[in-house]
């Protein structure tokens, strides 16, 4: 890990390649490592995260709880030539130990779990019904993978322009609905480094629920049920729900129509066959498929003849909102969000497999994010060399990633730590006000 | 021991209830003779059990409704309702003491008590109802008539999406949605910035689950409490009978299948065409074909075959053998071994996991990808035949299943299977996928006599 070989040297071009070339390649274990190196010596926003994560407990004020920071697991995964090493509870007392922690052990990936009632790294000292997660955020985990029955232009873990809007869809249902309905406000979105995005809520009110309450709220979300072997993964036997309604007009209705033409979900037998599937009506898909053997504008005739009221087939009504969410709606992995203690990549690692930073993604404008255009580690250790000069006073703001490292400060740092230091002083003055109140005489 | 006087109190018994239902908040200062602590504590158990046993079967909720007021006039009820309240609430007070030691008793505990006070909350009338809820402290919680305007269609809309027409209600309650979990989770309710409108006619799910969090609280502190303090004290007298309460045989769990009960990976192939439920099948074809099961499905099938009798050493060989075909014995070593271990109490927190009963599995919702589940709740009717043909089960057999399916009888329908497939019926009813094994095997053992697994008669389903 610390040889010095110029073959190697991240800092040399490759100048057969073009430009853009070289940066999107995934960079190899050894290459990656150095890349990690530099990365986590002038790149990697300790100080930010710190902050985010102690919630306002910085020893500041009084009514700090100092240990706050130090009850939180990490984990680290370490990968070198032979092997890889998966490191649980990791735990540090604050910014600077867990600065000095990340350079030295250099890890591929680093995790983020739940806080605990002690510190992880001392649980064994403690009874094992002393040991419990007791702040955890509200997390969701979507990948694009999981929607490969439905997208013909890329599968597993590729991504285009053209499939990634399915993941926009999917922030600005649950960015809307965590909002309205649920009342939180600090949200955070991250680009997960090759084909998804991660979800933090971040409230305290969100980070104090219980399994119960993450499973109803994952629930609430869960549209889409059923594996390979069930037909129908979305059924709704009457009016929907407002939520529903909602993400249908908003979103779901006018993306599914771009998604049939970016798709061509009507050109092709195989792939129109598949939506006349949904459909419970043996005599309406006979009728269709008859009359498309030449015809191209078929959502619309689809559409006309479900909703003409002419057939009266049970499930017939919502035939058509039907098709749409199974297309269309977000697919959550619904364990990540049930569970306190399930560990999720943190924001601002380096994807290994693509090289790319995990940066956040402003909910607002969700549609003009470019999973293809991230910047790389090996393109961000290009920029510093070449703007050496440029007058930003640290290294981050020679670089691309100074657009998402203030991203992340204006837009969730800044307004969550105001929160989190108006609901320490409130906690604190109400405490001593009870204090005062029982030595009255 | 001492025998002390029964003495009665009228309704002063600190259950905080002047209605029939007690919402059990402070222990009792009754006093009752010590036959009287384990007889009650039986009577309420049978009532929980029976409540446990409907509920894996499927029973709708009529059908419980009716169970639960059968057996609690055949068991708790007494002639004078005086007699009958102090019944009711000196033996949950003793259940709380035998089922607070430990996590799995607790949330058994908690679950049927829930259970039993939702249905016997739906039988009191309305004044009842109030009064409960005014005790809970709801009262403060009404939506006001200016809020109510505001959100008058999205209440409309919300309510049809339920009822499927519109049903004109007029008293909501605002609580925190943290409140109504349930309802949340079944989207049975408008929620607006955090907070949920709960209908007059939903409120038994809210007070449910202030219910239960408060019975929850209250074991966490009996169970500090017992440990503490009260198993030492009565050592001699309530401890044992605690104890002897707490072994009451409820059903197998099938966590640990008796030290005879072995099989070993030779007879795996045979053993899942044969004897396995249509749900291990799935799954254990799949983890054949693909090479690869995601987690769930290596949950429900790893610790299925746990309770089969599979030795952690035959276990780690069999995933291995499998998974190494897709990513590698290596990367099998690292990443999948350790949760196998995990399961078999070997690693972490070293619990001994317990295989998923039929309730567990038909709960449990599978996605893009997974395997697990019941696949009479998710398989499509095409899907779901052709798989029970795979089985042998005939076409007057199928025909009767899937009506069974149709009326979401699930366990049922696997009954059937099982009954087509033996040649035999069951008529306790499949409620754990491990049942089905061991009865399976009951029935191959006793027509051919090989000693492929010996199995222990020490499960009586009761």
């Amino acid at each position: 890990m610390t040889k010095e070989d110029t073959r190697d040297d991240p800092m040399q071009i490759d100048s057969n390649l073009p430009q853009q070339h070289q940066f999107n390649r995934a960079p190899s274990a050894s290459l990656l490592t150095d890349y990690l190196r530099i990365y986590y010596g002038k790149f990697f926003p300790y100080t930010d995260m710190y902050k985010w994560l102690a919630y306002g407990n910085d020893g500041k004020h009084p009514g700090c709880d100092s240990s706050y920071f130090g009850r939180r697991e990490f984990s680290f995964t370490i990968k070198s030539d032979r092997d890889e090493v998966y490191l649980r509870f990791q735990s540090f007392f604050n910014a600077s130990e867990m600065e000095t922690s990340i350079k030295a052990k250099c890890p591929t990936k680093i995790d983020i779990g739940a806080v605990y009632t002690v510190d992880p790294a001392k649980r064994h000292a403690y009874a094992q019904s002393g040991f419990n997660p007791v702040e955890r955020e509200l997390i969701f985990d979507i990948d694009i993978s999981d929607y490969d029955d439905v997208r013909y232009c890329c599968s597993g873990a590729d991504t285009c322009l053209n499939c990634w809007p399915l993941m926009t869809i999917a922030i600005k249902i649950i960015d809307t609905t965590l909002r309205e309905d649920f009342g939180f406000n600090h949200i955070l979105w991250v680009y997960s480094g090759r084909r998804g995005v991660h979800c933090w809520v971040c409230d305290s009110r969100a980070r104090r629920l219980s399994k119960e309450q993450r499973s109803a709220i994952a629930d609430y979300f869960h549209v889409y049920k059923g594996g390979e072997n069930s037909l129908k993964k979305v059924t709704f036997s009457g009016p929907l729900h407002p939520f529903l309604a909602r993400a249908y007009t908003d979103v779901l209705k006018h993306e599914f129509e771009k998604w049939i033409s970016t798709q061509k979900l009507f050109e092709h037998e195989e792939r129109f066959h598949k939506i006349l599937q949904l459909i419970p009506d043996e005599s309406v898909v006979s009728e269709l498929a008859e009359k498309w053997q030449g015809n191209s504008i078929r959502w619309e005739h689809l559409k006309h003849m479900l909703q003409s009221g002419s057939k009266k087939t049970q499930g017939l009504r919502r035939c058509i909102e039907e098709i749409v969410f199974s297309y269309t709606y977000p697919r959550l992995d619904i364990q990540v969000t049930k569970g306190m203690n399930h560990l999720l990549k943190a924001p601002f690692c380096v994807h290994p497999g693509t090289g790319r930073v995990c940066i956040p993604i402003d909910p607002k404008k969700c549609e003009e994010f470019d999973p293809t255009s991230v910047p790389t580690v090996a393109q961000l250790i290009e920029e510093l060399n070449t703007n050496a000069s440029i007058g930003a006073d640290n290294y981050v703001g020679k670089t691309s990633l100074a657009v998402s490292v203030n991203l992340f400060r204006t837009c969730f740092l800044e307004p969550l730590i105001r929160t989190c230091k108006d609901e320490l002083e409130s906690a604190y003055n109400s405490k001593i006000q009870q204090t005062k109140d029982s030595l009255s005489w | 021991m001492e025998i002390v006087r029964s003495q009665r109190r009228n309704g002063s018994d600190g259950s905080g209830s002047a209605a029939s239902l007690p919402l059990y908040k402070t222990a009792p200062s009754l006093e009752f003779r010590l036959d009287e602590f384990g007889q009650y504590a039986i009577d309420r158990l049978r009532v929980l059990k029976a409540i446990s046993d409907g509920l894996s079967r499927g029973k709708k909720p009529e059908e419980m409704d009716n169970l639960v007021g059968e057996l609690w006039r055949a068991n708790m009820k007494h002639q004078d309702a005086d007699e009958t309240l102090r019944k009711d609430i000196i033996s949950h007070f003793v259940l709380r003491l035998v089922y607070c030691r430990e996590e799995e008793m607790r949330r058994w505990f908690l679950s049927m008590e829930t259970a039993l006070f939702r249905y016997r909350f739906r039988l009191q009338n309305a004044e009842a109802q109030k009064s409960i809820m005014n005790e809970l402290q709801l009262q403060y919680n009404v939506l006001g008539n200016a809020e109510y305007e505001t959100i008058k269609d999205k209440l409309t809309e919300a309510a049809r999406s339920v009822y499927f027409t519109s049903n004109p209600e007029s008293v909501f309650y605002k609580v925190p949605f943290e409140d109504v979990p349930e309802l949340v989770a079944n989207r049975r309710v408008f929620i607006l910035k955090g907070f949920a409108f709960v209908p007059r006619s939903q409120v038994v799910s809210l007070v449910c689950t202030i219910f239960r969090s408060n019975i929850s609280k209250a074991l966490a502190l009996t169970n500090r409490k017992w440990r503490t303090m009260i198993q030492d004290q009565e050592k001699d007298r309530l401890a044992p009978m605690v104890e002897a309460l707490g072994n009451i045989y409820l059903g197998p769990d099938y966590s640990k299948p008796q030290d005879c009960a072995e099989i070993s990976l030779k007879d795996i192939n045979q053993l899942a065409s044969t004897s396995f439920p249509l749900c291990m099948r799935h799954l254990f074809g799949k983890l054949r074909e693909d090479h690869h099961l995601k987690h769930q499905g290596r949950m429900q099938l790893g610790l299925f075959l746990k309770g089969v009798g599979l030795k952690l050493e035959d276990a780690l060989a069999f995933w291995k053998a499998e998974f190494s075909q897709k990513v590698g014995a290596e990367r099998f070593d690292k990443e999948y071994a350790y949760s196998i271990r995990h399961n078999y109490g070997k690693e972490g927190k070293r619990t001994d996991y317990t295989p998923y009963s039929c309730q567990k599995i038909i709960m449990s919702t599978p996605s893009t990808g997974d395997h697990h589940g019941c696949p009479y709740r998710h398989f499509s009717e095409e899907n779901l035949r052709a798989a029970l043909n795979k089985m042998g089960v005939g076409r007057r057999a199928m025909d009767d299943i899937m009506d069974k399916v149709r009326n979401r009888h699930y366990q049922l329908a696997c009954t059937l299977t099982f009954e087509a497939t033996h040649g035999t019926s069951c008529e306790t009813g499949i409620n754990h996928p491990n049942q089905y094994f061991v009865e399976s095997r009951k029935i191959f053992q006793s027509k051919v006599n090989l000693p492929l697994v010996k199995f222990s008669q020490q499960f009586c389903l009761a």
